[in-house]
This record gives structure tokens, C-alpha cells and sequence, in this order.
């Protein structure tokens, strides 16, 4: 058994109810890539906090190089040779690369002499790996994928060989994971094991060499990744058969209900986020706009929306105009048949303290359904968020439950419910299925075909380019603000990702 | 008297007036830059003054009195911090609390005590801090320009005066060439990051605000045992106010600080000169406005002139480990 690097017996945990990981064992081999795979709240995140010292399990053995170990804190884990990449970065942002990656580890108590080792130290690393980033840079001025590798390069400096990497490619454009998963092959053939946690199919058949799935808790299976499918996985993840592209007829496009017309929009700073955008959107069509997240994107909806003025430009909305750059008016838009569905449904789409029922009419709270004179109508109410909740499948059906007791994929069914079920002429969404899992995003994805099969304008943003691809019928690419390309939805997955990196893009400009 | 000399002699006061400030805004510098905010620098700074005033009366030794006014201070630094880094309860809500605790138990203390109306008793003179003179200041007073700036300026301050001013760079050596620094800005800004890199955000947390302790126990000390003799019901006088508004017109930075501190306390020096002399144009004054002066200068000065001043990014917010 020499060639196990980590292995897991039997570890348990719960959260006050929530039995979060459920007896779970795991082996994996050393100088391997091992993918840990499952929907969102499936226990992936709580396995790897217990194995980096964030958490301790209930019972359960952890087995490090044939020993077993108890690992306390973080600095256990250091000491076993565990490094961990977080989802959300461990990064000091206005300190520089080096301080970053010497923090914690800094030898002596002045740091002058620190200073010079972890210089040369981290000279050593970036070429032995191939990790280049100048040590003396602030990280709030890189890149969120050289960030990442500034991550990496503190668990190298710790002398981890064990790497946990926890959702590593969701901040990153298609390229940049290409070259992160160049990175750890590399460190693979070092002999390092390295752990991945994803929710992404595609990338765990493209990288791993074994893959575990996580399932409310549980390890329902481990395969080898060459032995196993990409349906195989997504129903040993779900628990059931689902489709991961929804079937979809041609459309039928009409006339045109929302044009935007040279929109730019400037943040408090005075930075143009959105330059100088023009699009139609008309009936009976999925306009996707994608990009890499904080291109302008967010801005553009908030805008169209009415929830952020605009510097410039004009917004037609059934062919009349909408004041987009003087007084912002949510209200009197979703009157005039705009419905918004969000892209952060926790701080903007929802009030999650509220019950069901509240959050389904929120924003349409003055209609007179709802209402008995000047107060709230709640059997009304009650009675139509049931109605909402039946047909949208929202799970627990209780229009009474707390709304933050909801999982992210019914939280979002409320959300598309309250502004699908008015029948609006042109929908906006958001980020439709971020953290939504697998089964849900089924679901979510069949209502926005069929809003636009019958005839309502769609105008759909999100970070995922599979779930762009595979909706719309048009795909325009947004990079640093501007609208660097359109692509029918055919285009590859290499096409798009030049645009969104913005490489292509500025040719096609200056043509 | 010339301009020059009352330059001078209003150099001093500055330089006099600004050393509580100094300590203080020092004192929040550290427990800031490792994210714990305080509003508590006022309290504990009289904290500090009343144990040192009653400390040196009974004992009538300066040196105890210093010792109890850090003891003191340190002490309600770690009720702060019990509450805001263990308990993670509101950090202004606390700070506020133990200005208020403090302000009433040192007039009942003192009273209790003293029977005075609250006061210590006043010091003798081997109860408190004397003046330092540099060898040959008297002497050198005579030469032109520099013997004034040598004999009245640098040389005819407290010992604590100097230190004071001595902090600055050694505060700044210890938050930027220190292991101890590193870390403690690092947990200001990102907790999680010290965390995940191994290390405890709580002690680390708890280290800063000993830190706070002991400056505004020097702070405490230099007014009831340096400038006046002995210690009177709110003598800080929103001293500890001032020191946070200094702190955040610097940024956070040390030498900043400093300067910050010095502009502050120009403007009360200032204040304290003018009461009574006619300006010209305006004519006579009146004594609160003056008084008013310097407070109605550091609302304008941090709504308009500083630009943005960006706090540390996990100030005030207390630090849970992610679910």
C-alpha cells in the first residue's frame, strides 16, 4: 500500500442537523490527479476543510504516507504536506506576491532575512514549475488567474505534495484553465498528488485520473476516469438520468422588444464598465451574452434593469424609450413588461429572512391581488405562491418556510416563478443556474426555451459558456465593456474563448 | 515679543499638546491594522490617567504610577477584546460602553477614595514626571535662531514627550520589518488568509489590542503625571476622539500619524494663543469659538482634504470561520 499518498476511513461530520460528510473513505494514489466530484452542498467543501485542519470530524482517521495523523489546525496539515487552493483566494490584496507567499512561513522574527530566502526560494519554484509572477507586485493589480497561481506557488513553498484544489476554474476564462491544468500536469509528473474538486463534468474527464462522487454526504462511487462517462457521472451525482443539454427547436424571431443603443455605463470611480453597447433583442429569441465575470456584464443588466443610471445611451422597450440615464424607475419597467431575474438572487433577488410567500410577490407587492384595501392580502397570497410552488417544483412546497432554508436551486425556482408567471414581454436573467445543481439546472433551462417559444425576448447573461452555448440563439462576447463579437451558437468553444480573452476581439475592432 | 519667538513658544505647546495625541492614535493604529476597531481610546486613556494620578499619589512614586496606568489600560484593552474578538459582539458598541464605565467609575473611585470632588491629589514633585534639559540649553538660549530651537524646542520636554515621538518610527519598524507586523496587517485585511497560512487570528488579534493597552496607558500617564499634577474628572477631554480622527486623516500610516497629530495639535495650541488677543480684521474673538476651533477644522479637514482613506478591509468585522 506504498503508493497511497492520503487516505480517509470512515470520517464523519455533522453540523448541529446537518449531517454534512456521511462515513465516507477515500484513497487516493500517489502522483495522481484525483477528482472529487458533486452537486453543491453534496459535502465536498466540509471533506477537504476536515483534511486542511478547518474542521475537525466527529470520528473517522485520516492516513497521511501510511500514518495516521490527527490534523488540528491548518498547521497541521501544513506540516503533513496538504496545501490548499481556495474557491475564494487566501490572498492579503495589498500586500505583494512575496509577503503573501511568505506569511506564516517567515523563519525569523525580523524579516529581512526571510525576505531574501523566500526570494530566492520563489525564484526556484517558478522555474521548476514553470510558475511565473514578478514577487514584487501587489496581487489587487493581477489577474485572477495569476492570483491563483500565487496560491499554488504558497502551497509549493510550504513543501505541500498533497494539493487540494477547491473549484479552481470558476473565476477563470476557458485559456487560463487550459493553463492551469498545463500548471498541474506538470506538478503531477513531480510526483505531487493532487486532489480536485469540481462541479464541472467536462473537466474531470479532461484532467483526472480517478474520480470520486459525493452525493448529500456520501462517496456513492469512485471510477476510473478512462472506464467512466461523462452520463455516467451526472447520474451518480443527481441519483437519477438527466439530460445535460436540453433539447431545443429553431426559433422563431420577430419584432424587435428591447434595443439598446449605445449604452456606457460608469461605476462611482468614473471607470467605464460598459462601453458604448448596441444589441437588439426581439420576440421569440435567447440573445447570451458571455464573458469572462467583471467584463461589463453585471453592469449592462443592471442598467437595462434600471437598478444602476447609465452615462449614455437609449433603451427601447417595446419600442418606446426608457430613461436610462436619468431617474431610475425598477417599478414602472416591470410594468411596462420587463421582468429581471438577478444574477445575486441572495442580495438583490431575494430577502432570504422572508417567508416563500413574501419573496414570490416581491416588487408586485402593490398589485391589487394582493391586496385588501391597503393591507397585504396573505390568503391571496399564500394561495398563489402554492400555485408557484407546484408548478415550478419548489422543494420543500411551503410557502411558509423561511426563504433561507431553501437550497440555492429552489431559492432560484422563487426568483424565476415570481418574474416568469407575469408574462412578461422581455426577460433578463442573470447568472440563471450559479450554484443551482445539476438536477435544477434541467429544469431552469427547459422554462427559458419555453418562455421564448412563446414569443417573449431574452436577454441572458452568465459566466458558464456551456449553459450560453447551449440556450441561445445568439451569442454576443462582452470584453472589458464592449461587445467584442457576435458568434451564432455553433461557434466553438476555442472561438468564444479568444473573444472573451479579448484577443480576437480587438482585431475584429480595428477592422 | 517678535514673530519668531512666538513661533516658538507656539512650536513648544504643539509639541506638549500633541504627545497624548501621539500615543493614542499609535495605540489605534495597531488594534486597527489588525482589524479590531476602537472607539475605547478616550476611556481608556482616562482609565489610564486616573490610576496613574491615584497610583503616584498613595505610593508617591512616578514609576508605579505609569505601571498601574498600563496595568489599567491593558486591562480594559482585553475587556475590548474579550468582547470583540472572543465574544465577535460589536466592536463600536463595546468601545463606547468602556468610554461610559470609565468616565463615571474614575469620579466615584476618586471620590470614594480622595474626597476631593474626584480629583487625585495633587503631585509632588518626586510623584511626577520632570522636565529633561539638554546639557547647555540655558547657555545656548543666547545664540540667534538655532539656541532657542535647541534650548526651547528640542531639549525642556518630559521623558515620555520623547518617547513619544520615538514610538513613531519604532511603530513603524515593528508593523512593516517585523514578523509580528506582517501578520498583524495581514489580519486586518484578511483574516482567512492568516488562518488558512496557520496561524491563530484570535491571539494574533488579542496581541494588537495589548499593544493599544499599553500606548494609551502612556497617553493616560503623560497627562495626570507630566502635564498637569494629578488627575481631573475627564481631563482626555475627546483627546481620544481627535487621536482617531487623526488616525484616519493618516490613513493608518505611522508617519502619517505623526503629522496628523502635530496638525491637531497646532490647531489647539493655536486656539489657546489667540484666546483673547484681537485678530486683525475681525476684532475680538469669542473664547469658544477658538476653543471650537480645532474641532470644527477636523470635521472639514476629514470630509474634503484627504482623498479617500481606505480602512482596513476586515475592520470591524469579526472573524467566523466560513460554513
Amino acid at each position: 500500500m506504498d503508493n497511497i499518498a492520503i487516505e480517509l476511513r470512515g470520517i464523519d461530520k455533522s453540523f448541529g442537523p446537518v449531517h454534512a460528510n456521511k462515513n465516507i473513505n477515500l484513497k487516493v494514489r500517489k502522483g495522481t490527479i484525483h477528482g472529487i466530484i458533486g452537486e453543491n452542498g453534496a459535502g465536498k467543501s466540509t471533506l477537504m476543510s476536515i483534511l486542511y485542519g478547518f474542521y475537525q470530524a466527529d470520528s473517522g482517521e485520516i492516513i497521511v504516507d501510511g500514518r495516521p495523523i490527527t490534523i488540528r489546525d491548518p498547521n497541521a496539515a501544513i506540516s503533513a504536506g496538504i496545501g490548499m487552493v481556495h474557491q475564494h483566494f487566501m490572498l492579503v490584496e495589498n500586500f505583494t506576491v512575496l509577503e503573501n507567499v511568505m506569511l506564516g512561513a517567515e523563519d525569523s522574527q525580523i524579516l529581512n532575512k526571510g525576505i531574501a530566502k523566500a526570494r530566492q526560494e520563489l525564484k526556484r519554484l517558478e522555474k521548476e514549475y514553470a510558475l511565473e509572477v514578478n514577487p514584487d507586485a501587489l496581487i489587487e493589480e493581477l489577474p485572477v488567474g495569476l492570483q491563483q497561481r500565487v496560491e499554488i506557488l504558497k502551497a509549493l513553498y510550504r513543501k505541500a505534495d498533497i494539493l487540494i484544489l477547491d473549484e479552481p476554474t470558476g473565476v477563470l476564462t476557458p485559456a487560463e484553465a487550459d493553463h492551469l491544468f498545463r500548471i498541474l500536469g506538470q506538478l503531477k509528473a513531480q510526483g505531487k498528488t493532487i486532489i480536485l474538486i469540481t462541479h464541472k463534468l467536462r473537466e474531470i474527464m479532461a484532467i483526472t485520473d480517478e474520480v470520486s462522487v459525493m452525493r448529500r454526504g456520501e462517496m456513492v462511487a469512485t471510477r476510473t476516469t478512462g472506464e467512466t462517462s461523462v452520463e455516467e457521472l451526472a447520474e451518480l451525482m443527481v441519483g437519477r438520468r438527466v439530460l445535460l443539454r436540453v433539447q431545443k427547436g429553431e426559433g422563431t424571431p420577430g419584432d424587435v422588444k428591447l434595443s439598446v443603443q449605445g449604452l456606457t455605463v460608469k461605476d462611482s470611480r468614473g471607470v467605464t464598465m460598459v462601453d458604448d453597447v448596441t444589441f437588439d433583442v426581439r420576440a421569440g429569441e435567447i440573445v447570451g451574452i458571455a464573458g469572462v465575470a467583471g467584463n461589463g456584464q453585471s453592469e449592462l443588466l443592471e442598467a437595462i434593469a434600471g437598478i444602476r443610471k447609465a452615462t449614455t445611451g437609449t433603451v427601447l422597450l417595446n419600442g418606446e424609450s426608457v430613461d436610462v440615464t436619468g431617474h431610475r424607475d425598477p417599478a414602472a419597467l416591470r410594468a411596462r413588461g420587463l421582468a429581471h431575474v438577478p444574477e445575486d438572487r441572495h442580495h438583490v433577488g431575494l430577502v432570504l429572512k422572508f417567508e416563500e410567500s413574501e419573496n414570490a410577490i416581491l416588487g408586485y407587492h402593490n398589485d391589487p391581488r394582493y391586496l385588501n384595501g391597503v393591507f397585504l392580502n396573505i390568503d391571496a397570497i399564500r394561495k398563489d405562491a402554492e400555485e408557484k410552488i407546484a408548478k415550478y417544483d419548489i422543494r420543500p412546497p411551503n410557502a411558509r418556510l423561511k426563504t433561507a432554508n431553501f437550497s440555492g436551486g429552489n431559492q432560484q425556482k422563487i426568483v424565476l416563478a415570481r418574474e416568469m408567471e407575469r408574462g412578461p414581454d422581455v426577460l433578463i436573467i442573470g447568472q440563471p443556474t450559479r450554484g443551482v445543481d445539476v438536477g435544477a439546472i434541467e429544469f431552469i433551462h427547459k422554462r427559458i426555451i419555453e418562455m421564448r417559444d412563446q414569443g417573449k425576448a431574452v436577454l441572458l447573461v452568465s459566466v458558464e459558456l456551456d449553459e450560453i452555448r447551449a440556450l441561445s440563439d445568439r451569442i454576443l462576447v462582452m470584453f472589458a465593456g464592449r461587445v467584442v463579437g457576435e458568434r451564432s451558437p455553433d461557434a466553438t468553444e476555442g472561438e468564444l474563448g479568444l473573444l472573451m480573452a479579448g484577443v480576437e476581439g480587438r482585431k475584429e475592432a480595428a477592422e | 515679543m517678535d514673530f519668531f519667538h512666538v513661533l516658538v513658544v507656539l512650536l513648544e505647546s504643539t509639541i506638549r499638546v500633541s504627545v497624548p495625541l501621539v500615543f493614542a492614535a499609535l495605540a489605534g493604529l495597531f488594534t486597527e491594522r489588525a482589524g479590531v476597531f476602537d472607539i475605547g481610546l478616550e476611556g481608556k486613556m482616562l482609565g489610564a490617567a486616573f490610576a496613574a494620578g491615584a497610583a503616584a499619589a498613595v505610593t508617591q512614586s512616578v514609576w508605579i504610577g505609569l505601571i498601574a496606568a498600563i496595568l489599567i489600560s491593558v486591562l480594559l484593552s482585553l475587556v475590548h477584546g474579550y468582547a470583540s474578538i472572543t465574544q465577535r459582539g460589536n466592536q463600536i458598541v463595546s468601545g463606547v460602553a468602556i468610554n461610559f464605565i470609565v468616565a463615571g467609575s474614575t469620579v466615584i473611585l476618586g471620590e470614594a477614595w480622595f474626597r476631593q470632588g474626584g480629583r487625585t491629589p495633587a503631585l509632588a514633585e518626586g510623584a511626577r514626571f520632570q522636565i529633561v534639559n539638554f546639557p547647555g540649553a540655558d547657555a545656548a538660549r543666547e545664540v540667534p535662531i538655532l539656541g532657542p530651537i535647541y534650548a526651547d524646542l528640542l531639549s525642556g520636554h518630559f521623558l515620555l514627550t520623547y518617547l513619544a515621538f520615538a514610538m513613531v518610527p519604532i511603530s513603524w519598524w515593528i508593523l512593516y520589518r517585523m514578523r509580528f507586523g506582517l501578520r498583524l496587517r495581514a489580519v486586518g485585511e484578511n483574516p482567512g488568509a492568516v488562518d488558512t497560512a496557520g496561524i491563530s487570528v484570535i491571539w494574533l488579534r488579542y496581541r494588537a489590542v495589548i499593544c493599544c493597552g499599553i500606548l494609551c496607558g502612556f497617553a493616560g500617564a503623560y497627562l495626570s503625571l507630566a502635564m498637569t499634577a494629578g488627575f481631573v474628572k475627564g481631563m482626555t477631554a475627546g483627546k481620544g476622539y481627535i487621536a482617531l480622527a487623526a488616525l484616519i486623516f493618516a490613513k493608518w500610516r505611522p508617519k502619517n500619524v505623526m503629522l496628523a497629530c502635530l496638525l491637531f495639535g497646532f490647531l489647539d495650541a493655536l486656539a489657546i494663543r489667540l484666546q483673547g488677543t484681537p485678530l486683525p480684521l475681525v476684532g475680538q474673538v469669542p473664547v469658544q469659538l477658538m476653543q471650537a476651533l480645532p474641532y470644527i477644522l477636523t470635521v472639514i479637514l476629514l470630509a474634503g482634504f484627504i482623498g479617500k482613506a481606505i480602512p482596513p478591509k476586515a475592520g470591524g468585522v469579526p472573524y467566523v470561520k466560513e460554513r
